[in-house]
């Protein structure tokens, strides 16, 4: 993609704090210095396009994926879809979307797992598909258990999905995660509770979706996505005083 | 009152997790038969025009531990400063990698091209560089950063004269260390910390 206008400037305190002593990793993986804030330039503003010839039948179904169509993994059947927009509203299209999560109960595919959750001969929890021309995607998968890991004595990850964005330019990447509404698990996560401001925490929250549900078949649950934008204007381009 | 802006609010991030593998790089986790390979195991295709460099380096965090886990991403112009996609932009270059750190020693290796300056909006001309993007268990936001080199005129980058503490200028300049080869290692916090960019 060659778009060359400058973008929006990111909104930190909408995000994370990187230093979180309650998330113990990030106590020693955040920068102590501040950034060096800047305009956006060209290396920023363009980004790898991806195309739809890129995916095979099955990327965007976890369920079958693993397999290969053989068999299903198991778990509670789920469809999860929603738009990706950018912050001036305008829907991202084209853009690859990849997730990861763990199984049915709680484990994930990966050597560094050792959570006594069994493995599921069928799942392997990855899936990736790329929007349509309105920025609209969908994947069909398994509800994630929650699982508990290595941090303060006794903390569980509430059940959730990783996600991770391009958008159309390198500044605009993003990775974050999916919860689901209504678990309890959320509000005692010390990785959710780095997004300090709640209001944004709910926009990681994906309500469920009966309206897009499929009888006899999967529960649907809506996720949508904000990336960041780009400022439009004619001055743009023209050096200073033309 | 007033009209509203209309504008949304970009939509948190979260750590990628210890498990950032198995969604973005599956056969290097392990993970094969679902994807016939991962994604952006190379910025170059065979025939991209200008030389072919090496950069190994590490990511240290606070303590001066090399992380095991950390994955990154790079995005560059080709040899002529065009990024993928300009028009007269040399399609050997793809411009876009994905490489993690290796699992028992911590130690990443990108093979390219060597990249061209590129102007910016205003006309001034970057110094070649290669955009750097960080994602690991306990980086709650992807970490940019650029690599420059210390072999090319970095005098009139707009980007590096930025930097107040001129030392720190340093912590963006891969090193040479063979004829083709650079040494470049981000350090997350502490001694030597790498300038992050809020770009
Ligand atoms: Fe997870």
């Amino acid at each position: 993609m060659t778009g060359t206008s400058p973008l929006m400037p990111r909104q930190r305190d909408k995000h994370p704090q990187p230093f979180w002593p309650d998330y113990k990793t990030s106590v020693t993986r955040s920068p102590s210095l501040p950034l060096l804030s800047m305009d956006s330039t060209p290396s920023e503003e363009t980004g790898p396009p991806f195309g739809h010839s890129l995916l095979g039948p099955l990327d965007n179904n976890l369920i079958l994926n693993y397999s290969q169509g053989k068999a299903s993994a198991v778990g509670e059947r789920i469809r999860v879809h929603g738009q990706i927009l950018d912050e001036t509203g305008r829907p991202v299209p084209n853009t690859l979307i990849e997730i990861w999560q763990a199984n049915a109960g709680g484990r994930y595919r990966h050597v560094k797992d050792t959570y006594f959750a069994a493995l599921d001969p069928n799942f392997g929890g990855c899936g990736r598909t790329i929007t349509d021309e309105y920025g609209r995607y969908e994947f069909l998968t398994i509800r994630p258990g929650a699982y508990p890991w290595p941090n303060r004595a006794n903390d569980w990850r509430p059940m959730h999905i990783h996600f991770s964005i391009f958008g159309h330019a390198f500044g605009q990447r993003l990775i974050s995660q999916m919860y689901f509404q209504g678990d309890p698990l959320i509000d005692l996560c010390p990785i959710a509770a780095t997004i300090r401001d709640r209001s944004q925490l709910d926009r990681l929250v994906a309500p469920l979706d009966m309206q897009n549900s499929r009888p006899h078949d999967y529960l649907a649950y809506k996720f949508d996505i904000v990336l960041r934008g780009r400022r439009q204007t004619m001055f743009e381009n023209k050096p200073e005083g033309m | 009152m007033t009209q509203s802006l209309g504008l949304l609010i970009e939509t948190p991030s979260q750590t990628a997790g210890p498990y950032v593998h198995i969604g973005c790089i599956p056969t290097f986790a392990g993970i094969e038969g679902v994807y016939p390979e991962d994604l952006g195991l190379s910025p170059v295709a065979n025939g991209a025009k200008g030389d072919i460099i090496t950069i190994t380096g590490s990511i240290y965090d606070g303590t001066g531990w090399a992380m095991r886990d950390a994955m990154l991403e790079s995005w560059q112009a080709d040899a002529s400063g065009l990024y993928p996609g300009q028009e007269g932009a040399d399609p050997n270059v793809l411009g876009f990698c994905r490489f993690a750190a290796d699992k028992d020693t911590g130690e990443y290796t990108l093979k390219t091209v060597k990249p061209g300056p590129v102007a910016d909006r205003n006309g001034n001309m970057m110094a070649p560089h290669i955009s750097i993007w960080i994602v690991a268990r306990g980086i709650n936001i992807g970490l940019h950063t650029r690599i420059y080199f210390e072999d090319e005129d970095n005098q009139n980058d707009p980007l590096l004269n930025r930097i107040e503490q001129r030392h720190r200028v340093e912590t963006l300049i891969a090193k040479k260390s063979g004829d083709t080869a650079y040494r470049f290692d981000v350090r997350l916090q502490g001694d030597g910390e790498t300038v992050f960019l809020d770009i």
